[in-house]
């Protein structure tokens, strides 16, 4: 199960294709390319890959919703410390 | 201490103590202009002391030292021990202030509107100051740029410009009539001179302005713009900041505020007056 930290503790912010997040919890400023931000809103819920993989398909309509290449981004969200895994 | 000064530079107050005159007879003439401290209360203290006691006699060698201090800074020279307060008061800044996000950048002034300038040292932004308050911008900076963190306005910082080696002869040419300081030759920052800022443009270092327009100069290239995206932008003042980790998300909400508020472009330019004339040309496209 993936679970992204809580949107109370992120601040945010879209400047071009990349985003800014500030993370509270840890003072550390990241900056994300598509579809990470996307990805820290959906796991305000937590859910497995699956589920997610099933509800990004669903919302964003995304073309290249591949499993695996939704795993490495998670992946990198988990070491950024931006997603928790449970 | 010794031999004391006190200056208030904008919102900061300053006071510098010194085993040795010499340094402090240097910035009563630089600083001849400036108000003092509000209040005669300093938010930041330089010691300019003597490695050994000794050593304030046999080949004076100047520590920096105050409220924050970098271990691996090597002491001065007395005969540059101008240099060494000017990096004792910045160091103090940098590492201390907390009111404002700071940005190494220089930046100018018209119509209530900020032109802010960074790039690494050699960029030319204290050179490009300086040429542009000769053609009528008021000088605000040459080192750092403060962001009020609550209105995200430019305050003043209009220290002694810090020239150095092809930038001091610009700059006398562009002021012959500035006060400027003795040469400082040898630094490990090159041959360096200071010039007082205008006495209009300190006299006004109270009056904020709201940021227009960020550039990214660099010196030295034939002549080209580059729209910089705010990422990038964003990225490159994260570095160009000195206390952006240690403000927290009042750092980060204050430079993406910024970035979003202005356009942000990098300027390459073979001399001055190229350089002069392209901020110009850009200000006016805005």
């Amino acid at each position: 199960m993936y679970r992204a930290e809580p949107l109370s503790s992120l601040l945010i912010e879209p400047l071009d294709e990349l985003t800014a997040v500030y993370h509270r919890a840890s003072g550390i400023t990241h900056l994300l390319g598509q579809p990470a931000p996307e990805l820290l809103h959906a796991l305000q819920e937590p859910a497995t890959a699956d589920d997610l993989l099933a509800r990004l398909g669903r919302e964003f309509d995304l073309a290249d919703a591949h499993r695996d290449a939704l795993l490495a981004r998670l992946d990198e969200l988990v070491t950024a410390g931006l997603v928790r895994t449970a | 201490m010794r031999y004391r000064f006190a200056v208030r530079v904008g919102p900061y107050g300053f006071r510098v103590g010194s085993d040795w005159r010499a340094p402090v007879a240097a910035l009563e003439h630089l600083y001849a202009d400036y108000p003092k401290p509000r209040d005669g209360v300093a938010n930041f203290t330089v010691r300019l002391e003597a490695t050994r006691s000794w050593r304030r006699f046999v080949r004076p060698s100047v520590n920096i030292g105050g409220d924050w201090f970098l271990a691996e800074a090597a002491p001065l020279p007395l005969a540059h021990g101008l240099l060494a307060a000017e990096m004792g008061m910045n160091l103090q800044l940098a590492l201390g202030g907390r009111r404002h996000l700071l940005l190494h950048a220089s930046s100018v002034e018209r119509d209530g509107r900020a032109l802010l300038m960074t790039g690494e040292s050699g960029a030319g932004k204290s050179t490009l100051s300086v040429l542009l308050a000769a053609a009528g911008w008021r000088f605000m900076g040459d080192e750092f740029a403060l962001i009020d963190l609550d209105t995200g306005e430019v305050r003043a910082f209009p220290r002694p410009v810090s020239l150095k080696n092809a930038g001091v002869a610009a700059a006398e040419q562009a002021w012959p009539t500035a006060t400027f300081g003795p040469w400082l030759r040898g630094t490990p920052k090159g041959d360096i001179r200071h010039m007082v800022p205008p006495s209009d443009d300190l006299a006004r270092m109270d009056e904020p302005a709201r940021p227009a327009l960020l550039l990214f100069p660099r010196f030295g290239s034939p002549d080209e713009v580059r729209k910089v995206p705010r990422s990038e932008a964003f990225v490159r003042l994260t570095q160009a900041s000195t206390n952006y980790t240690a403000l927290g998300w009042r750092g980060f909400e204050s430079l993406v505020r910024l970035v979003k508020a202005v356009p942000a472009l990098a300027v390459d330019y073979p001399d001055g007056a190229s350089g002069v004339a392209a901020v110009e040309r850009l200000w006016s496209a805005l």
